[in-house]
C-alpha cells in the first residue's frame, strides 16, 4: 500500500481565508461530533444501560445541563458553511435531501423527549419519550456517518441546466446511492464511536448502578468499535484515499493515515483506561479518537469538499465555492472575538455540573414536585 | 404542483409553525427576568413562584421552538439550493453570526438557569436568565437582519462572473431601513404575546381564586400574586403594544418607499390615487390571463385619506396602484417608490430579462393577513387595558363565562397576529425571494422531485401535528396545576436533589 506516495496533481490557490474557514468548519465539526457525541450515545444506550427508569433518569441528568449547548456547534457549522462556503451549502444539502430530513426528524424527537419525559406522571409517557430520545439519536448518528463516508469517497457532481439560473454543480447520485458498503460501515462506526463515548462519559460522570453498568457493557463494546474503526481507517486511508483528491499531496495523505491510526491508538487506549477504571483518562482518549478521526475525514474532503464532478473543467472546489474575501474577512473578525468568548461559558458550564451525579441526587418524585422552598435570605 | 409550489408551502408550514414559539420565548424570558429581579430586590417569595411557574411555561414552549429552529436552518440549502448560492455571500453571515453568538448564550445558559437554581450564587443565576432573554433578542436581530436584506437587498453587489450577488456592506446590511423598522416592531409584537399569555394565565386564575378566596382566607394569598402577574402582563401588553403600532406604522413607510406593490396588494389598491382612502373589506377579483391580467374591486367599505396617511403621512399624498406598478414593471422592471433602484437590482436587471415574472402577489391573502394581524394585536391591547381598569385600586375581576373565555383566547390573539403578519410579509413579498431581483421560482433547489418535498411536506406536518398535540396538553396541564406551593428551605447540605432535573 504506497498511498502515502501521492503527488499532487493540480494546484488549489486557495485564498488564506478559505483555508482558514475549511478548518474553521471542520473545527465546528468535529467540535459538535465530540460534545454532541456522548449526549448521542447516552440516550441510544437507554435500552441496555437504563432499564430501570431511575437509572434512565440519571443518565438523561448527565447531560441535562448540557445537550442544548452542544447541539448548537452543528447548527453553527452549518451556518458557517452557508457563510463561508455557499457553494458547499447550497449542493450537499439539496444533496443529501432526504438524509438530512431524517436528521430533522431525529434531532426533533430528540430534543423533546428530553425535555418533556418527566413532564407528566405516567409511565407510559415518559417510555415513550426515552424510546424517542434513543430512536432520534441513533438515525441522527448513523445518518451523519453514512454522510461523512460518502463524502470520503466523494458525492459525483454534475453541472445541472435544468436550474433557473447558471449551470451550479448538482448531485446526481440518488438518495439510494449513499448506501453503499462503505457508506454503511461509516453508519455503524459512527453508533459504535458514539455509544463508547457515551458510555465512557456515563462511566466518568455518574457513580453507583449505573457507572457499574456503563463499565460491564465496555468491556465489550470497546474492543468491537476498535475493531470497526480499525477496518474503516484502513479502508478510508487506502481504497479512498489522499491518491483519489487531486489537491492533495503526499503529506496529506500522511495527516490521513497519521490521523485515523492516531484515531485507532486512542480509542485502544480508551479501553485500556476503562479496564484500569481510570474514567477520566478513557474520556480524554474517546475524545482524541473522535477529534483525530474528523482530522483524516476532513484532510480527505480538502479541496474537493467531498464532491467529484463529472465535468473536471468545472469542479465545486473549495475555491469557486467560498465566499468573498470581503465576507471571511468579516467572518473572520467576528470569530476572532466571539469564538473564545463562547468557548469560555461553555467550559465553565461543565464546571458548574462536574460532580458525578447517582440517583441519590434525583428528587423523589418522577415529575417535578410542584413546590417552591422559601428561601433563606440570611 | 411542482416542487418549487410545493417547497413555498412546506417552508410556509414549518416557518409558520416555528413562529408560535418563537414570540413566546422571547417575549417571556425578558418577563421572567423581570420577575426574578423583583423577587432579589423585594424578596418576596411570591414572586418566585410567578417565575417558578412561568418557567414551567416557557421551557415547554423553548424546546418545541429549537427543534423546530433547526429546521429554519437546513431548509435553505435542502429546498432553495439556488438562492443560497446566490446570497450565501450575504446572507449566510447573519445566519452564522446568529449560532454564534445568540444560539449558544441561549442555549448555554438556559442549562445553566435550569440546573443552577442551587448551585450558583443568586445574583449569577439572575444574571443567567439575563443572558438567556439577550441571547433570544439578539436571535431576532440576526435572522430580521437577513429577512429584511431580502426585502430591500442593500448593501450587495452583483458578480457576474460568479453569478450571485457578494457583500458590499455590512453595515448597510444592518441599517436597512427595513430593518430598523422591523425590529423593534417584531420584539414589541413579543413582548404583547408574552403580555397577554401572562395577563390571561393569571386573568383566569384569579377570577378562580377568588371564590376560594371568598370560601377561605388562606386563598388571598394567591389572589395577590396573580394580581401582580396579571397587572405586570396588561402593562406589559399595552406598552409592547404601543411600540408595535408605532413602529408597524415606520415599517409601512418603509414599505411604500421600497415595496409599493406590496403595499398597493395589502391595500388593494387597483389604481393610483390621491388622497387615497383604506379600505376595510374588499373583494378583488381579475380577468384575463397571463400579460393580460386585470384588476377589479368588487366590493369596497372605504375611509378617505387614511391609506395616503398610513403610506406617507400625508392624506393628499398620492399611493400607487396594482395596474400601474405591474404596468411599470413589464416595461421597465423593478423601481421603488421614487424610481429607483439600487445596485443590486439594477445589476441583475438584464438577467431578469430572461426569466419573465408576474410581479403582483396573491392579493387576497396580502389584503386580509394585513387587516387581521391589525385587528387581532389592537383588540389584544383593548383587552389589555379594560383589565388594567378591572384590577385598579386592589379589586379583582368577578369571573364569567364570557370573562373566561376572553381569557383563555387572549395569548392567540398577539401570537396569531404575530403570523398573520409575517405571512403578510412574506407572501406580499412575491413574485420575488430577494425583492426587485431574485425570483423565487429561481430559488429552489432544481434537484428536488415534487415527489420528495411532498413526502417531507407531509412528515413534517404529522411530527408537528403530535408535537403541538403534546405541547398544548403540557400547557394546559401546568397551567391547570396553577402556582407552586411554597414549603419550607430544605437544609443546606451539598447532596440536596438536583433542582428541575429532567
Amino acid at each position: 500500500m504506497l498511498t502515502t506516495m501521492v503527488p499532487l496533481q493540480i494546484p488549489l490557490d486557495a485564498g488564506p481565508l478559505q483555508i482558514v474557514w475549511f478548518f474553521l468548519i471542520a473545527l465546528l465539526w468535529t467540535g459538535f461530533f465530540f460534545l454532541e457525541g456522548f449526549d448521542f450515545g447516552v440516550a441510544m444506550l437507554y435500552p441496555v444501560l437504563g432499564r430501570d427508569p431511575r437509572q434512565r433518569r440519571v443518565m438523561i441528568n448527565t447531560i441535562g445541563p448540557v445537550w442544548d449547548g452542544n447541539e448548537v456547534w452543528l447548527l453553527t457549522a452549518g451556518g458557517a458553511m452557508f457563510a463561508a462556503f455557499p457553494g458547499w451549502y447550497s449542493t450537499l444539502f439539496s444533496a443529501l435531501y432526504l438524509p438530512l430530513f431524517l436528521v430533522l426528524v431525529g434531532l426533533i424527537a430528540r430534543g423533546v423527549s428530553f425535555e418533556y419525559r418527566a413532564k407528566m406522571p405516567d409511565d407510559r409517557w415518559r417510555n415513550t419519550f426515552d424510546t424517542c430520545a434513543s430512536a432520534g439519536s441513533f438515525i441522527v448518528t448513523l445518518v451523519l456517518g453514512i454522510g461523512f463516508a460518502n463524502l470520503v469517497r466523494g458525492l459525483p457532481v454534475a453541472p445541472d441546466t435544468s436550474a433557473a439560473f447558471g449551470a451550479p454543480n448538482l448531485f446526481t447520485g440518488g438518495f439510494w446511492s449513499l448506501f453503499n458498503p462503505f457508506g454503511l460501515l461509516g453508519g455503524v462506526l459512527l453508533v459504535l464511536l458514539f455509544c463508547t463515548h457515551g458510555a465512557v462519559f456515563l462511566a466518568l460522570k455518574t457513580y453507583g448502578d449505573v457507572r457499574e453498568r456503563a463499565m460491564t457493557v465496555l468491556r465489550t463494546l470497546g474492543p468491537i468499535t476498535v475493531a470497526v474503526l480499525a477496518v474503516f481507517v484502513l479502508a478510508a486511508c487506502s481504497v479512498h484515499g489522499a491518491g483519489e483528491n487531486p489537491y492533495l499531496g503526499t503529506p496529506a495523505a500522511v495527516v490521513m493515515w497519521a490521523g485515523g491510526l492516531g484515531s485507532v491508538l486512542a480509542l485502544t487506549a480508551a479501553v485500556l483506561a476503562q479496564r484500569a477504571e481510570r474514567n477520566g483518562r478513557a474520556f480524554f482518549f474517546t475524545g482524541v479518537s473522535i477529534v483525530t478521526f474528523f482530522v483524516m475525514v476532513f484532510t480527505k474532503l480538502y479541496g474537493t469538499l467531498g464532491f467529484v464532478s463529472e465535468d473536471p473543467t468545472n469542479p465545486i472546489t473549495m475555491v469557486n465555492a467560498s465566499s468573498s474575501p470581503h465576507t471571511l474577512r468579516l467572518m473572520t473578525i467576528f470569530a476572532v472575538c466571539i469564538v473564545p468568548v463562547v468557548l469560555g461559558y461553555q467550559i465553565w458550564s461543565y464546571w458548574v455540573f462536574r460532580k458525578r451525579i447517582s440517583s441519590r441526587e434525583l428528587p423523589e418524585h418522577e415529575n417535578e414536585p410542584n413546590e417552591v422552598p422559601a428561601t433563606d435570605w440570611t | 404542483m411542482d416542487a418549487e409550489v410545493l417547497s413555498r408551502w412546506q417552508f410556509g408550514i414549518t416557518t409558520v409553525y416555528h413562529f408560535l414559539f418563537v414570540p413566546i420565548t422571547i417575549g417571556i424570558t425578558w418577563l421572567i427576568a423581570g420577575m426574578q429581579t423583583a423577587w432579589m430586590r423585594t424578596r418576596d417569595d411570591q414572586w418566585l413562584r410567578l417565575v417558578k411557574f412561568f418557567a414551567k411555561l416557557m421551557l415547554i414552549n423553548f424546546a418545541a421552538g429549537v427543534v423546530t429552529g433547526i429546521v429554519q436552518e437546513f431548509q435553505f440549502g435542502m429546498n432553495w439550493s439556488e438562492y443560497s448560492r446566490f446570497v450565501g455571500d450575504i446572507f449566510g453571515a447573519p445566519l452564522a453570526l446568529e449560532a454564534l453568538i445568540a444560539f449558544f448564550m441561549e442555549s448555554t445558559f438556559i442549562g445553566l438557569w435550569i440546573f443552577g437554581w442551587n448551585r450558583l450564587p443568586r445574583a449569577l443565576h439572575l444574571a443567567c436568565i439575563y443572558l438567556v432573554a439577550l441571547g433570544s433578542t439578539a436571535s431576532a436581530a440576526f435572522i430580521l437582519s437577513a429577512n429584511c436584506w431580502m426585502q430591500n437587498p442593500v448593501g450587495a453587489v452583483y458578480n457576474e462572473a460568479a453569478g450571485r450577488a457578494e457583500l458590499s456592506s455590512f453595515t448597510d446590511v444592518l441599517t436597512n431601513p427595513f430593518f430598523l423598522a422591523t425590529f423593534p416592531h417584531q420584539i414589541g409584537a413579543s413582548l404583547m404575546v408574552a403580555g397577554a399569555l401572562l395577563l390571561g394565565v393569571s386573568g383566569w386564575w384569579l377570577a378562580a381564586k377568588r371564590r376560594e378566596a371568598l370560601a377561605d382566607a388562606g386563598g388571598q394569598a394567591d389572589v395577590d400574586t396573580w394580581r401582580k402577574s396579571a397587572r405586570l402582563g396588561a402593562w406589559v401588553l399595552l406598552f409592547a403594544g404601543a411600540a408595535t403600532l408605532v413602529s408597524g406604522d415606520l415599517q409601512a413607510q418603509v414599505e411604500t418607499q421600497y415595496q409599493p406593490m406590496k403595499l398597493a396588494a395589502s391595500e388593494g389598491l387597483i389604481e393610483a390615487e390621491e388622497g387615497a382612502p383604506f379600505s376595510i373589506v374588499a373583494i378583488i377579483t381579475t380577468e384575463g390571463e397571463g400579460a393580460e391580467t386585470t384588476y377589479h374591486k368588487v366590493l369596497s367599505i372605504e375611509v378617505p385619506y387614511v391609506l395616503s396617511v398610513l403610506a406617507q403621512h400625508d392624506p393628499n399624498a398620492t399611493v400607487q396602484g396594482i395596474q400601474d406598478l405591474r404596468q411599470q414593471y413589464l416595461d421597465e422592471g423593478y423601481r421603488d417608490n421614487d424610481g429607483e433602484v439600487n445596485q443590486l437590482q439594477e445589476a441583475f436587471a438584464a438577467e431578469l430579462r430572461d426569466m419573465p415574472v408576474d410581479p403582483v402577489p396573491n392579493v387576497m391573502v396580502s389584503f386580509y393577513s394585513f387587516r387581521l394581524m391589525i385587528a387581532l394585536g389592537c383588540l389584544a391591547i383593548g383587552i389589555g387595558a379594560v383589565m388594567l381598569w378591572l384590577t385598579r385600586a386592589g379589586r379583582v375581576p368577578g369571573g364569567g363565562r364570557l370573562y373566561t373565555a376572553v381569557m383563555v383566547c387572549l395569548p392567540f390573539l398577539p401570537l396569531f397576529a404575530n403570523s398573520f403578519g409575517w405571512i403578510f410579509t412574506e407572501m406580499g413579498r412575491q413574485p420575488w425571494i430577494v425583492y426587485g431581483v431574485l425570483p423565487t421560482a429561481a430559488g429552489v433547489s432544481p434537484g428536488n422531485s415534487a415527489l420528495d418535498v411532498l413526502l417531507t411536506m407531509v412528515l413534517y406536518t404529522l411530527i408537528y401535528a403530535a408535537v403541538a398535540v403534546v405541547v398544548l396538553k403540557l400547557f394546559i396541564r401546568t397551567i391547570r396545576e396553577g402556582l407552586p406551593e411554597l414549603v419550607a428551605p430544605a437544609a443546606s447540605d451539598t447532596d440536596r436533589p438536583m433542582s428541575f432535573a429532567y
